[in-house]
């Protein structure tokens, strides 16, 4: 039962289907001149062509990249003139938030805003945090831990109200699979995806970049991507990228109906139980993710006991290294360490059936039951010497 | 690996059955173990063990250090390599691996310890704390809530079933010895806790990860107190506590001469000899360190030797037993022998011929041969 799909979620049969047919077939470099690099090249921009259809946006507009990391890194060093002010909030993904660093000690200065309690990002306190010299404000459309959707148009129209000179960047890897994201409608400058949030392999990304803006390349090297990311494509994950994006685009209202469906019966499950899990997710987040504490218990543990039990789930952002840090969401939105603590993140994809969630709950209710026990029957027992 | 595969090897290598060594004789087939992967060569070889008795083994690597980086100086132990290594060895083994982040509760429990410690002219041992409030108790913790019975790491110690219940005993190789750093095992701890190569020597457990071909077979031995590894104890306190809660002062002699400044108590230790300047006809030590007044008293080798101390904070593995046992006042310093008078928390330990070495702050272990009857802190003059 897999319930980290905001980790990674698996890739689809589809794109799976499609890819390995692919990988038998005579691909080329799309930027070579002979009939299999131009079937290459028609692959590529066919994909381009339905990622740029899942979020509104021109196909012109989409520069391909590594993935999500990759592109929050090139919209905000990229966007951005070595003395220039950002802004951002404190609960973005690493991947915002060290790149925000990094400009910062190219010599930016950075506006981090915290979030109210709820995760809600305030349009009025983003525009106030706007100066003269300000050039990007980055935000997370979708929260990966919390799921708190932010209000990007309202944000969008009162940066645009006060000042034309500011460019807007979303981080909406974590808001394609579910929400209709369209970048025009927003009038956003710079979105960020990803390819495997979607069923697309790891591996695979875009920075979506509105006409007229411009752009530094991070990485140098031929005239890739309109000159704007340099390096052959990566066709296998573009391709596998362009799939999952069309089947999402088709597929998506249904998910977010089932989604809801799912988090209704986890949450009651959890409530249900003797002593009910502490819930982290505001009244407007996605239906895609739960995050839920138990303050007496260790969080990691019981995502330690779930997982040895087939439940995959995680205590926040999944991190390179496998030791779970403290969240810093969870922190910045004030909760007290053993919220913070005790807190697993439950997040659900297209191939989670209600069924396997049902039981997954079941399981999670018993192994904190277990867990709570033995904790009790130690204290009883007393440890003294 | 499969269990039957380790087994035949443990077999071979040590003409012992895993569990045996692993003294899992309660435990049922299949029952489910934390094993504490610090990434070593020791731990790997007890997860290997727990492995080949058959049990369901959860490795586990605890994130204690302050910073992740090993250019910040973690040398030591826990570095992001040492989680590398632990868990390359869980997938030669063939089971899952964790990484717990304990470091807010090591900082708190076992380096700031050792900081105020220092600080108040006593000489710490962050070992027998970290033992006792990390991996017996927050590692526990975990450990209870992800379903496991018991906990087993790669002391050097065994665990031994008697008439008063579960006793701690000194491992098999004295050389490899860490019983001292282990005394406060409580009764339910000790039910709860496997050590498989404590009845094991050093060269048969490199022989054993060789035969396993466990990738941290040929890893060197890790030394001295993992996080000031890289430094000297007192730069290490003085980076890490305000100039203000520094003690400088005034060494005097026995005879009350006075001898000069000094930069702070916590720059010496009872018994120590470098750092008093020179110019003295015969060797000089630190015999007292008073941080009140912030002196240091330096003197000569005799006036180190005491025949009795009191004992703080005592822990008995079972019931206290006054009378004759072997005390051991330092690790790796061989036990001599005394009488204790337990009295409360509180236990007077008399020497049988004046010792050397009686430093305030650090573990006081009595024995019964290699039987650890309990321990406690060596108390201030």
């Amino acid at each position: 039962m897999f319930l980290d799909h905001n980790a990674g979620g698996r890739v689809r049969p589809e794109v799976a289907e499609r890819l390995s047919e692919l990988l038998r077939s005579p691909l080329a470099n799309p930027s070579s001149l002979h009939a299999a690099g131009r079937r290459t090249r028609a692959l590529v921009e066919e994909a381009r062509e339905s990622v740029a259809e899942l979020v509104g946006a021109h196909a012109s507009e989409v520069v391909f990249t590594s993935g999500g990391t990759e592109a929050n890194n090139l919209a905000i060093l990229g966007a951005a003139a070595e003395a220039a002010h950002l802004v951002s909030t404190s609960i973005e993904h690493a991947s915002v938030l060290r790149a925000l660093e990094g400009a910062e000690a190219a010599g930016a200065t950075v506006s981090i805003l915290s979030p109210g309690s709820d995760g809600a990002v305030a349009a009025g306190e983003i525009v106030a945090a706007i100066r003269g010299e300000t050039a990007l404000v980055s935000i997370g459309w979708v929260n990966g831990e919390i799921g708190v959707i932010q209000p990007i148009g309202e944000i969008v129209r009162g940066v645009r109200a006060a000042s034309n000179r500011v460019r807007v960047h979303a981080d909406a890897v974590q808001a394609i699979g579910l929400l209709d994201v369209d970048v025009a409608a927003a009038d956003l400058d710079l979105a960020s995806l990803s390819g495997h949030k979607i069923g697309a392999p790891a591996g695979v990304g875009a920075l979506v970049l509105r006409r007229g803006t411009t752009l530094r390349p991070l990485l140098h090297g031929g005239p890739h991507e309109r000159e704007r990311r340099s390096g052959t494509e990566n066709v296998l994950g573009i391709v596998g990228f362009g799939l999952a994006a069309r089947l999402a685009r088709t597929e998506r209202a249904a998910f977010r109906e089932r989604a809801a469906a799912i988090k209704t019966k986890i949450g009651k499950a959890l409530a249900a139980s003797a002593r009910p899990a502490v819930r982290l997710d505001p009244a407007d987040a996605v239906p895609g993710t739960l995050s839920v504490s138990f303050p007496d218990l260790r969080g990691d543990a019981l995502a330690a006991a779930l997982d040895l039990r087939g439940v995959a789930v995680s205590t926040g952002s999944a991190c390179a290294a496998g030791a779970p840090e403290p969240s810093h969401v969870l922190r910045a939105l004030g909760c007290s360490e053993e919220v913070a603590r005790g807190t697993i993140r439950l997040s659900f994809g297209p191939e989670l059936s209600l069924e396997d969630a049902e039981q997954a709950a079941r399981i999670i209710v018993e192994v904190v039951g277990a867990a709570r026990a033995r904790r009790q029957g130690e204290s009883g027992a007393g440890r003294a010497a | 690996m499969r269990p039957e595969g380790i087994r035949a090897i443990v077999r071979d290598v040590t003409g012992a059955e895993p569990r045996d060594l692993a003294g899992a004789g309660q435990l049922e087939e299949g029952a489910r173990v934390v094993a504490a992967m610090s990434g070593g060569v020791d731990s790997a070889v007890a997860a290997a063990i727990l492995r080949g008795a058959g049990l369901d083994v959860v490795g586990v690597s605890m994130r204690l250090g302050s910073s992740s980086r090993r250019a910040e100086g973690h040398a030591g132990c826990c570095s992001l390599d040492d989680f590398e290594d632990a868990r390359r060895t869980a997938v030669r083994l063939d089971v899952p691996h964790y990484v717990v982040d304990l470091r807010d509760l090591f900082q708190e429990k076992v380096i700031d310890v050792f900081v105020s410690t220092y600080l108040s002219g006593r000489t710490p041992n962050p070992c027998v704390l970290c033992n006792r409030d990390i991996k017996f108790d927050a590692l526990w913790e975990w450990a209870e809530t992800a379903e496991a019975v018991a906990i087993g790491t790669g002391h050097y110690a065994r665990i031994r079933t008697s008439s008063e219940g579960f006793a701690l005993h000194a491992g098999a190789d004295p050389a490899k010895d860490q019983s001292y750093f282990l005394f406060t095992l409580t009764q339910s701890e000790l039910a709860r806790t496997l050590f498989p190569v404590g009845g094991l020597a050093k060269p048969q457990v490199r022989a054993l990860a060789e035969a396993l071909e466990l990738p941290v077979a040929q890893k060197p031995e890790s030394q001295d107190i993992c996080f000031v590894a890289g430094t000297t104890y007192a730069e290490f306190v003085e980076k890490n506590a305000p100039a203000a809660r520094r003690r400088p002062g005034v060494l005097r002699a026995t005879d009350g001469r006075d001898l000069g400044r000094h930069e702070g108590v916590h720059r010496f230790t009872v018994g120590q000899r470098r750092g008093l300047g020179g110019g003295a006809e015969e060797p000089r030590y630190v015999t007292a360190i008073d941080a009140e007044s912030a002196t240091v008293t330096v003197g000569g080798r005799g006036d180190l030797d005491r025949s009795a101390f009191l004992v703080q904070d005592a822990r008995w593995t079972s019931a206290p037993r006054p009378g004759p046992a072997r005390v051991r006042l330092r690790h790796r310093h061989a036990p001599v022998g005394c009488t204790l008078h337990p009295s409360g928390a509180t236990t007077r330990v008399e020497l049988d011929a004046p010792a050397a070495g009686v430093t305030p702050g650090q573990a006081a272990v009595w024995y019964d041969g290699d039987r650890v009857l309990g321990g406690g802190w060596i108390a201030d003059r």
